[in-house]
């Protein structure tokens, strides 16, 4: 087991995850380092955010070790574990504001809870996490008056505002234009880098995001299929990886979610 | 044979669901009560909840007051007056109302205005995963969300009864003695003579304490447990107010059978 000071800040060890009946991840190997930042990708539904709550101790996995900062997450107490996620960020797939305050007590929220201190402060720290993802002029406006893009951007700020030694993104680009998608690809490195914080990243952005990661893992059916840098991985040969880069819709990726031969079910049940 | 075999199963599956539900409420309740000390801590966090759910339910229970008051003068008078004790509808408005429907017709109002809003609120919390973010940012949501609003209901209740009563008392006297010419000292002084403090007023705020707590409890978790999507959320919204309405009515027949059996 890593110790608290230990290279490696996140490790998962055949991590294995099932909803009911239905099996998500099939033995998952997977090394977050200290100070990096990390890339998940797979098709839709093959299970990141699933990954993400697993790391985040919000599911239990159903076999494997999963390790963070030298803490197996199966054996906390629910104290201790709240310990551990105020050392986290994470940004929801859907944002997940609270829609009964403004954007202000918004990213105020992990302060206030968290922390004791005096208002002015509060009030400078938000006004610069806002400022870093370029909404500090909306800080007066509520969930409903923003639009999908500036939401994200507002639960990133929300997501970084304790400084956390772990930041994970649940594909922080959807839902963002090309220009404000650099900007944020580059405040989620520089953040990464000015905190020595660690970073989790699931996208399907390949091409932004081998430009900013350290290292990318692909998932496909519940296994990782591929791992390396971004030049291992422009220069890789993989099918996989292949068509991920090329956009292919043919190729080892289902963009299919399972279900029996489509022509039978067409046809009517009495002509299979 | 079949057949059978599937109703069975099929009861068998809704009492076993049924049976895990009230598991799940019974612990939930206690994870409620376990964290309770730490939202009401944060005082202005349950004041909050006792605005939006006691503040904002003044208007429906004044005007209802004043009208249940105003009926029980018109019909009360109309049935005293043929034994000729008109003079004693003071008394008949105000034990009605401090005993009975002071309490049940505003847990009810109670349940319909603010107990639904609880729920839709929680539930649309859950659908749109801000409860989940909240776990996540290591804040606890049945202390931070479901607590205050508890607590806020449990808080409310009762001085809402009261008003209501207050308002009904108010509605009798303006139809008994202003419009029908009730001699206005007999209905006072009646009324105080009958009217005992520990055994009426007392009981009448056990009572809507009482429903007060079941409404609140029955709002969070239906909130708390609802199916996350807009279809989940409207139906536990349903179920609040359908499950509070019987709660509150099998409550005060228990309740009544307790503290007004035989006496007076
Ligand atoms: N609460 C749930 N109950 C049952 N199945 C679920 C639940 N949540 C997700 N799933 C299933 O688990 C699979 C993985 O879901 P997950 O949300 O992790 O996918 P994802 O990789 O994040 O996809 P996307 O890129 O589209 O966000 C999906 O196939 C989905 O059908
Ligand atoms: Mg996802």
């Amino acid at each position: 087991m890593s110790s608290e000071s230990s290279a490696t800040l996140v490790q998962l060890q055949d991590v294995r995850f099932a909803y009911g009946e239905r099996v998500i991840l099939r033995g998952i190997d997977l090394d977050i380092p200290r100070g990096k930042v990390v890339a998940i990708m797979g098709g839709s539904g093959c299970g990141k955010t699933t990954l993400l709550r697993l790391i985040g101790g919000q599911l239990r996995a159903s076999g494997g070790i999963v390790n963070v900062a030298g803490q197996n997450l199966a054996r906390l107490s629910t104290r201790e574990l709240y310990a551990l996620r105020r050392r986290m960020g994470m940004l929801f797939q859907f944002g997940a504001l609270f829609t009964d305050m403004s954007v202000f007590d918004n990213v105020a929220f992990p302060l206030r809870e968290h922390t004791d201190l005096p208002p002015e402060l509060i009030r400078d720290l938000v006004l610069m996490k806002l400022n870093a993802v370029g909404l500090r002029g909306a800080a007066t406006l509520k969930p409903a008056e923003l639009s999908g893009g500036m939401a994200r951007r507002v639960a990133l700020a929300r997501a970084i505002a304790l400084d956390p030694m772990l930041i994970m993104y649940d594909e922080p680009f959807a839902g963002l234009d090309p220009i404000s998608l650099g900007v944020i690809g580059q405040l989620i490195r520089r953040l990464n880098d000015a905190l020595g914080a660690s970073t989790i990243m699931v996208t399907h952005d390949i091409l932004e995001s081998l430009q900013i990661v350290d290292y990318v893992y692909f998932i496909s059916e519940g296994r990782i299929v591929a791992h390396g840098t971004p030049d291992e991985i422009r220069a890789s040969a993989d099918p996989f990886v292949q068509q991920f880069i090329h956009a292919e819709a043919d190729g080892p990726v289902p963009f299919h979610y399972p279900a029996e031969p489509f022509a039978p079910s067409l046809l009517g049940p009495g002509a299979a | 044979m079949n057949g059978l075999l599937s109703v069975v199963r099929r009861l068998g599956r809704a009492v076993i669901d049924g049976v895990w539900r009230l598991g799940f409420a019974t612990r939930f309740f206690g994870l409620l009560l376990l964290y309770s000390g730490q939202s009401l801590r944060r005082v202005h966090l349950t004041i909050r909840e006792v605005y939006f759910s006691g503040v904002l339910s003044l208007l429906i229970i004044i005007v209802s007051g004043l009208f249940v008051g105003m009926v029980l003068g018109l019909q009360g008078y109309e049935t005293l007056q043929r034994f000729g004790s008109g003079d004693a509808l003071g008394v008949l408005v105000a034990l009605s109302l401090t005993r009975e429907l002071g309490p049940v017709v505003a847990a009810l109002l109670f349940a319909s205005r603010a107990g639904s809003a609880v729920t839709a609120e929680i539930g649309l919390m859950k659908a749109t995963e801000q409860l989940k973010a909240m776990d996540m940012m290591a804040v606890n949501p049945i202390a931070r969300v479901v607590a205050p609003r508890f607590w806020g209901g449990v808080i409310s209740m009762p001085l809402l009864a009261a008003l209501f009563s207050a308002m009904g008392v108010f509605g009798g006297w303006l139809i008994g003695v202003v419009l029908i010419g009730v001699d206005e000292g007999a209905f006072w002084s009646q009324m105080q003579a009958a009217v005992d403090f520990r055994f009426d007023v007392v009981n009448g705020v056990i009572k809507s304490v009482v429903f007060g707590a079941a409404v609140a409890l029955i709002a969070v978790f239906e909130g708390y447990d609802c199916t996350p999507t807009a279809e989940g959320v409207s139906r536990a919204i349903t179920r609040t107010v359908v499950s509070s309405a019987l709660a509150i009515l099998a409550l005060d027949f228990v309740l009544t059978s307790f503290m007004f059996r035989g006496q007076s």
